[in-house]
């Protein structure tokens, strides 16, 4: 496997909420609106990247029999700096995204990929691996919360859309709507997966 | 001496019963219910029952890729049910809307026909209710049409038009005389079980009698009597509850459906936010089917008890 395809497996083949179905709290509690849906993805892009990239360098410092800690005590400190960052220059984003900064730490997809990925293989595969991973599930975030934001508030990006004698599908911005919308979704990735073969 | 016996594998006896048999004993019994809600409520009924009922029946050839509009006749059960429990005079793209979501998300993404968990068209209702909880509370009074409350919101009325239907509420829902003689005709055709109803309403009157009942025995009965003729339980319990899909096959399931049905309905009718609670208490008691269908499985024939 090359850097490349490291980099690209993660947008459709792998991607980590329509093929992988990893990291569903996120993906299910944010994507309300499509801005914190882009928020959340990008903000776990952060982690992941700079996760993989220091656990694939430590790689072999890391004892094999406490490997998992000491990932989520890497994963742990990025987190925490991202969370900060976000308090400190994205103070409306972060207020909207509440828990779910913190939470980023046991999110699926990050120790999933450091287990899988990152602790096995150089650091550069690492890196476009990590980016792969994180910019698919940015898109599948942004995606849904585009959808979501569209049927349930008649806007995208906050930007009105469907003008206003809209009357807004209200249950596609509240949770319950969050399961219809992703399962539709899912159901249409695999369809297409079925059609361009591929699985 | 030439006897000529026919030798084949069972099964040896077959129902003539088919999904479209039923399908169609179940429209002719929602029609008085839906010409009682035609009378009460004038040609904006009419209009959003054939709406409902298009709409489920166009989303459903064009997922199943089938010519025939008709189909087995299910859609067109779920369209007309969904559209005697909206309001009597919803906008148009409701209930196209709700017909669609019904058959879409309530029935083909479990499988279709005979795999869905929840009854199609409360789903809809669900949901159409959560998105836009102002246009399906639009009660409005019969014949005159003045927007009013229904008597679960506090309006008062007589036991008579409770009973006959005319009082404000859904379109189907309140002529518990129509609804009586349309399950009269599924019960005669042996499609549905006294265990449901019987259950739900049973349970309805007596926790309605016990808990909101006061003064003297005869005021209590009668604060009973409303709770089972007000609001959707009639049409709830004979024709919602007792979709053969959703709920319970065993005659002991059946009794414990229709009972949790009813224990449902009233705690969200007297401590919930809603004044209504038949919607939800039959969802609620469609997830449970399946446990209940496990817990109250009949014994075999000669099968032993495991220890």
């Amino acid at each position: 496997m090359n850097v490349m395809s490291n980099f690209s497996k993660g947008f459709v083949k792998e991607n980590p909420v329509f093929r992988l179905v990893l990291g569903m709290c996120p993906t299910l509690a944010v994507t309300g609106l499509a801005a914190n849906g882009l928020g959340m993805g990008l903000s776990t892009t952060a982690v992941l990247v700079s996760s993989n990239l220091v656990i694939a360098v430590l790689r072999k410092a890391i004892p094999d029999k406490i490997r998992i800690p000491a990932f989520i005590i890497i994963i742990a400190t990025f987190v925490t700096m991202v969370d900060m960052l976000l308090k400190a220059y994205q103070p409306g984003l972060h207020s909207q995204l509440g828990i779910f900064v913190p939470l980023i730490v046991v999110n699926c997809i990050i120790l999933g990929r450091a287990e899988a990925f990152a602790s096995k293989n150089s650091v550069t595969n690492s890196i476009a691996d990590g980016l792969g991973m994180g910019l698919g599930f940015t898109v599948a975030l942004t995606l849904l919360g585009t959808v979501r934001e569209l049927l349930g508030n008649g806007t995208i990006f906050s930007v009105n859309i469907l003008g206003s004698g809209y009357q807004p599908f209200k249950v596609f911005g509240f949770p319950p709507g969050a399961f219809i919308a992703l399962g539709l979704m899912m159901a249409l990735m695999n369809m297409l997966a079925k059609k361009y073969k591929l699985e | 001496m030439e006897f000529k016996l026919v030798v084949s594998s069972s099964p040896h006896i077959r129902t003539p019963e088919s999904i479209q048999s039923v399908m169609t004993d179940v429209l002719v019994a929602l029609f008085p219910a839906a010409l009682a809600g035609v009378i009460f409520f004038g040609w904006r009924g009419l209009i959003t029952m054939v709406l409902g009922m298009v709409s489920a029946m166009v989303a459903e050839a064009v997922i199943l890729r089938e010519k025939n509009i008709f189909g087995d006749g299910s859609a067109a059960v779920t369209g007309l049910l969904l559209a005697m429990v909206l309001p009597p005079a919803p906008p148009w793209w409701l209930v196209v809307i709700g017909g669609v979501v019904a058959i879409t998300i309530g029935k083909h993404v479990f499988g279709g026909i005979g795999n869905n968990t929840f009854n199609p068209a409360l789903v809809a209702r669900a949901i159409l209710m959560i998105s836009w909880a102002g246009h399906m509370t639009g009660w409005v009074r019969p014949i005159d049409l003045a927007t009013a409350a229904t008597p679960l919101a506090g309006a008062s009325t007589s036991f008579m038009n409770l009973f006959v239907g005319a009082i404000p509420g859904s379109l189907g829902e309140t002529s518990a005389f129509a609804l009586i003689l349309g399950a009269a005709w599924l019960f005669y055709k042996g499609h549905i079980d006294w265990r449901i109803p019987g259950g739900y309403i049973g349970t309805v009157f007596v926790m309605g009698t016990l808990l909101q009942g006061y003064g003297s025995v005869m005021s209590m009965i009668s604060t009973g009597l409303f709770h089972v003729l007000a609001g959707g339980v009639m049409l709830g319990a004979l024709f919602m509850a007792t979709d053969m899909v959703t709920s319970p096959v065993a005659p002991r399931g059946k009794l414990i459906f229709g009972i949790g049905c009813g224990v449902m309905t009233m705690l969200v009718r007297l401590y919930g936010i809603y004044p209504e609670g038949v919607t939800f208490a039959i969802l609620l008691m469609n997830a449970v089917t399946p446990i209940i269908d496990n817990l109250t499985l009949p014994r075999k024939y000669g099968e032993v008890t495991s220890s």
